[in-house]
Protein backbone atom coordinates (compact mmCIF):
# COMPACT_ATOMS: atom_id res chain seq x y z
CA UNK A 1 0.00 0.00 0.00
CA UNK A 2 2.71 2.44 0.96
CA UNK A 3 6.38 2.49 0.05
CA UNK A 4 7.42 5.19 2.50
CA UNK A 5 10.61 4.19 4.26
CA UNK A 6 10.88 5.54 7.76
CA UNK A 7 14.08 6.76 9.39
CA UNK A 8 12.78 5.79 12.81
CA UNK A 9 9.86 3.90 14.27
CA UNK A 10 7.95 4.99 17.36
CA UNK A 11 5.70 2.41 18.91
CA UNK A 12 3.09 4.38 20.84
CA UNK A 13 0.54 1.60 20.95
CA UNK A 14 -1.35 1.40 24.22
CA UNK A 15 -0.63 5.03 25.10
CA UNK A 16 -3.34 7.63 25.42
CA UNK A 17 -3.38 11.40 24.88
CA UNK A 18 -1.07 13.29 25.21
CA UNK A 19 1.69 10.66 25.28
CA UNK A 20 1.79 9.72 21.56
CA UNK A 21 2.33 13.40 20.70
CA UNK A 22 4.77 13.94 23.56
CA UNK A 23 6.85 10.92 22.49
CA UNK A 24 6.69 11.88 18.81
CA UNK A 25 7.92 15.36 19.74
CA UNK A 26 10.84 13.85 21.62
CA UNK A 27 11.75 11.54 18.73
CA UNK A 28 11.52 14.37 16.20
CA UNK A 29 14.18 16.28 18.13
CA UNK A 30 16.65 13.46 17.39
CA UNK A 31 15.93 13.52 13.65
CA UNK A 32 17.16 15.78 10.86
CA UNK A 33 15.04 17.71 8.35
CA UNK A 34 13.67 15.35 5.73
CA UNK A 35 13.83 12.31 8.02
CA UNK A 36 10.64 10.34 8.41
CA UNK A 37 9.16 9.19 11.70
CA UNK A 38 6.72 6.30 11.60
CA UNK A 39 4.35 6.27 14.55
CA UNK A 40 2.17 3.34 15.51
CA UNK A 41 -0.66 4.24 17.86
CA UNK A 42 -3.90 2.84 19.17
CA UNK A 43 -5.29 6.11 20.55
CA UNK A 44 -8.15 7.06 18.22
CA UNK A 45 -7.59 10.71 19.16
CA UNK A 46 -4.34 10.49 17.23
CA UNK A 47 -6.34 10.68 13.98
CA UNK A 48 -7.07 14.33 14.74
CA UNK A 49 -3.97 15.02 16.82
CA UNK A 50 -1.20 14.07 14.43
CA UNK A 51 -2.39 16.23 11.50
CA UNK A 52 -2.86 19.21 13.86
CA UNK A 53 0.43 18.64 15.62
CA UNK A 54 2.33 18.22 12.35
CA UNK A 55 0.86 21.47 11.09
CA UNK A 56 1.78 23.31 14.31
CA UNK A 57 5.34 22.05 14.34
CA UNK A 58 6.16 22.58 10.68
CA UNK A 59 6.44 18.85 10.06
CA UNK A 60 4.55 17.13 7.30
CA UNK A 61 2.14 14.27 7.77
CA UNK A 62 2.83 12.33 4.58
CA UNK A 63 0.27 9.63 5.10
CA UNK A 64 -1.69 7.80 7.73
CA UNK A 65 -3.67 4.63 7.66
CA UNK A 66 -5.85 2.50 9.86
CA UNK A 67 -4.47 -1.01 9.78
CA UNK A 68 -7.86 -2.34 10.78
CA UNK A 69 -6.58 -4.19 13.84
CA UNK A 70 -6.87 -1.09 16.01
CA UNK A 71 -3.43 0.17 15.04
CA UNK A 72 -3.04 3.52 13.34
CA UNK A 73 0.12 4.26 11.42
CA UNK A 74 1.41 7.76 10.71
CA UNK A 75 4.34 8.83 8.55
CA UNK A 76 5.62 12.27 9.50
CA UNK A 77 8.40 14.03 7.68
CA UNK A 78 10.50 16.41 9.73
CA UNK A 79 10.39 19.95 8.37
CA UNK A 80 13.15 22.53 8.07
CA UNK A 81 13.60 24.29 11.36
CA UNK B 1 -2.34 47.41 -26.56
CA UNK B 2 -2.38 45.30 -23.36
CA UNK B 3 -5.79 44.11 -22.32
CA UNK B 4 -6.74 45.18 -18.80
CA UNK B 5 -7.95 41.71 -17.78
CA UNK B 6 -4.39 40.40 -18.21
CA UNK B 7 -3.26 42.25 -15.08
CA UNK B 8 -6.47 42.63 -13.10
CA UNK B 9 -6.67 40.63 -9.88
CA UNK B 10 -9.66 38.44 -9.48
CA UNK B 11 -11.48 38.27 -6.17
CA UNK B 12 -10.22 34.72 -5.82
CA UNK B 13 -6.60 35.85 -6.20
CA UNK B 14 -7.04 38.57 -3.61
CA UNK B 15 -8.55 36.08 -1.19
CA UNK B 16 -5.62 33.74 -1.75
CA UNK B 17 -3.10 36.52 -1.07
CA UNK B 18 -4.95 37.54 2.10
CA UNK B 19 -5.04 33.94 3.30
CA UNK B 20 -1.32 33.53 2.73
CA UNK B 21 -0.56 36.80 4.49
CA UNK B 22 -2.62 35.74 7.50
CA UNK B 23 -0.82 32.39 7.69
CA UNK B 24 2.57 34.09 7.46
CA UNK B 25 1.62 36.73 10.05
CA UNK B 26 0.45 33.95 12.37
CA UNK B 27 3.77 32.15 11.94
CA UNK B 28 5.67 35.28 12.90
CA UNK B 29 3.39 36.14 15.82
CA UNK B 30 5.23 35.24 19.05
CA UNK B 31 1.91 34.92 20.90
CA UNK B 32 1.02 32.00 18.65
CA UNK B 33 3.96 30.19 20.23
CA UNK B 34 2.88 30.58 23.82
CA UNK B 35 0.31 28.99 26.09
CA UNK B 36 -0.65 30.00 29.64
CA UNK B 37 -2.90 27.88 31.80
CA UNK B 38 -4.37 28.25 35.25
CA UNK B 39 -4.90 25.09 37.31
CA UNK B 40 -7.30 25.87 40.14
CA UNK B 41 -8.62 22.47 41.15
CA UNK B 42 -7.01 19.97 43.47
CA UNK B 43 -8.65 16.65 42.72
CA UNK B 44 -7.17 13.72 40.83
CA UNK B 45 -9.55 14.05 37.89
CA UNK B 46 -9.01 17.80 37.54
CA UNK B 47 -5.24 17.50 37.80
CA UNK B 48 -5.24 15.88 34.37
CA UNK B 49 -6.61 18.55 31.99
CA UNK B 50 -4.02 21.28 32.69
CA UNK B 51 -1.13 18.78 32.63
CA UNK B 52 -2.34 17.08 29.44
CA UNK B 53 -2.88 20.39 27.66
CA UNK B 54 0.42 21.83 28.84
CA UNK B 55 2.50 18.81 27.84
CA UNK B 56 0.73 18.65 24.47
CA UNK B 57 1.35 22.36 23.99
CA UNK B 58 5.04 21.94 24.80
CA UNK B 59 5.21 19.00 22.37
CA UNK B 60 3.76 21.30 19.70
CA UNK B 61 6.61 23.72 20.30
CA UNK B 62 4.76 26.23 22.47
CA UNK B 63 6.42 27.99 25.36
CA UNK B 64 4.06 26.89 28.10
CA UNK B 65 3.36 27.93 31.68
CA UNK B 66 0.87 26.66 34.24
CA UNK B 67 -0.12 28.89 37.10
CA UNK B 68 -1.29 26.83 40.08
CA UNK B 69 -3.68 28.59 42.35
CA UNK B 70 -6.01 27.65 45.21
CA UNK B 71 -6.60 23.87 45.31
CA UNK B 72 -4.53 23.52 42.15
CA UNK B 73 -1.47 23.82 44.40
CA UNK B 74 -2.16 20.21 45.36
CA UNK B 75 -0.94 19.11 41.93
CA UNK B 76 2.60 20.36 42.50
CA UNK B 77 2.75 19.63 46.23
CA UNK B 78 5.51 17.13 47.11
CA UNK B 79 2.80 14.89 48.51
CA UNK B 80 0.59 15.11 45.38
CA UNK B 81 0.19 11.37 45.09
CA UNK B 82 -1.67 11.15 48.40
CA UNK B 83 -3.35 14.54 48.16
CA UNK B 84 -4.96 14.14 44.75
CA UNK B 85 -8.17 12.23 45.28
CA UNK B 86 -11.51 12.03 43.62
CA UNK B 87 -14.83 12.12 45.41
CA UNK B 88 -18.00 10.47 44.18
CA UNK B 89 -20.07 12.79 46.39
CA UNK B 90 -22.28 15.16 44.40
CA UNK B 91 -20.66 13.91 41.23
CA UNK B 92 -23.41 12.22 39.23
CA UNK B 93 -21.10 11.93 36.21
CA UNK B 94 -18.66 9.69 38.02
CA UNK B 95 -18.79 6.15 36.64
CA UNK B 96 -19.70 3.74 39.45
CA UNK B 97 -20.11 -0.03 39.31
CA UNK B 98 -23.65 0.44 40.61
CA UNK B 99 -25.57 3.71 40.97
CA UNK B 100 -25.21 5.03 44.51
CA UNK B 101 -26.94 7.88 46.31
CA UNK B 102 -24.82 10.52 48.04
CA UNK B 103 -25.87 9.08 51.43
CA UNK B 104 -23.74 6.04 50.57
CA UNK B 105 -20.92 7.74 48.65
CA UNK B 106 -20.43 10.16 51.55
CA UNK B 107 -19.52 7.32 53.90
CA UNK B 108 -15.96 6.97 55.26
CA UNK B 109 -13.61 5.19 52.90
CA UNK B 110 -15.63 5.91 49.77
CA UNK B 111 -13.29 8.68 48.62
CA UNK B 112 -10.26 6.41 48.97
CA UNK B 113 -12.10 3.69 47.11
CA UNK B 114 -13.19 6.00 44.30
CA UNK B 115 -9.61 7.30 44.01
CA UNK B 116 -8.03 3.88 43.71
CA UNK B 117 -10.78 2.87 41.28
CA UNK B 118 -9.98 5.82 39.06
CA UNK B 119 -6.24 5.21 39.28
CA UNK B 120 -6.59 1.56 38.32
CA UNK B 121 -9.01 2.40 35.48
CA UNK B 122 -6.53 4.97 34.13
CA UNK B 123 -3.65 2.54 34.44
CA UNK B 124 -5.58 -0.16 32.60
CA UNK B 125 -6.48 2.20 29.77
CA UNK B 126 -2.93 3.47 29.38
CA UNK B 127 -3.39 7.02 30.69
CA UNK B 128 -0.17 8.55 32.00
CA UNK B 129 0.06 9.06 35.75
CA UNK B 130 0.22 12.54 37.27
CA UNK B 131 3.86 11.86 38.16
CA UNK B 132 4.66 11.00 34.55
CA UNK B 133 2.92 14.11 33.27
CA UNK B 134 4.74 16.30 35.79
CA UNK B 135 8.04 14.73 34.70
CA UNK B 136 7.23 15.29 31.02
CA UNK B 137 6.18 18.87 31.78
CA UNK B 138 9.47 19.65 33.49
CA UNK B 139 11.54 17.84 30.85
CA UNK B 140 9.83 19.85 28.14
CA UNK B 141 10.41 23.16 29.92
CA UNK B 142 6.82 23.81 30.95
CA UNK B 143 7.03 26.47 33.65
CA UNK B 144 5.20 25.50 36.82
CA UNK B 145 4.29 28.59 38.78
CA UNK B 146 2.74 28.45 42.25
CA UNK B 147 0.48 31.29 43.33
CA UNK B 148 2.24 32.92 46.27
CA UNK B 149 -0.95 34.47 47.65
CA UNK B 150 -2.80 31.14 48.01
CA UNK B 151 0.35 29.56 49.40
CA UNK B 152 0.37 32.16 52.16
CA UNK B 153 -3.36 31.72 52.82
CA UNK B 154 -3.08 27.91 53.01
CA UNK B 155 0.17 28.07 54.97
CA UNK B 156 2.44 26.44 52.38
CA UNK B 157 6.20 27.02 52.26
CA UNK B 158 8.15 27.06 49.01
CA UNK B 159 9.85 23.84 50.17
CA UNK B 160 6.45 22.07 50.15
CA UNK B 161 6.52 21.91 46.37
CA UNK B 162 8.23 19.63 43.87
CA UNK B 163 11.53 20.67 42.30
CA UNK B 164 11.43 23.20 39.52
CA UNK B 165 8.41 25.15 40.74
CA UNK B 166 8.55 28.96 40.45
CA UNK B 167 6.55 31.41 42.48
CA UNK B 168 4.50 34.37 41.34
CA UNK B 169 1.32 36.37 41.51
CA UNK B 170 -1.57 37.53 39.36
CA UNK B 171 0.51 40.20 37.63
CA UNK B 172 3.14 37.65 36.63
CA UNK B 173 0.46 35.40 35.15
CA UNK B 174 -1.24 38.26 33.32
CA UNK B 175 2.04 39.47 31.91
CA UNK B 176 2.56 36.02 30.38
CA UNK B 177 -1.09 35.66 29.40
CA UNK B 178 -1.24 38.88 27.39
CA UNK B 179 1.58 37.54 25.25
CA UNK B 180 -0.16 34.21 24.66
CA UNK B 181 -2.98 33.34 22.30
CA UNK B 182 -3.77 30.26 24.34
CA UNK B 183 -4.97 31.09 27.84
CA UNK B 184 -7.10 28.62 29.73
CA UNK B 185 -8.59 28.53 33.19
CA UNK B 186 -9.04 25.00 34.46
Amino acid sequence: MTDIKETKLLDARGLLCPMPIVKAGKEMKTLAAGDILKVMATDRGAIADFPAWSDDTGNELLEWKDQGDGTLVFYIKKGED
Amino acid sequence: MPRTEDVALTEEMVRKIVREEIVSAFRKDPAAKRACLIASKGTLDWAYPPLILATAAAAAGLETAIFFTFYGLNIIHKDFERRLMVSPVANPAMPMPVPMPDLITAMPGMQTMATSMMKSMFRKKGVATIRELLDVARESQVRLIACQMTMDVFGYAQSDFIDGVEFGGAAAFLSDARKSHVTLFV
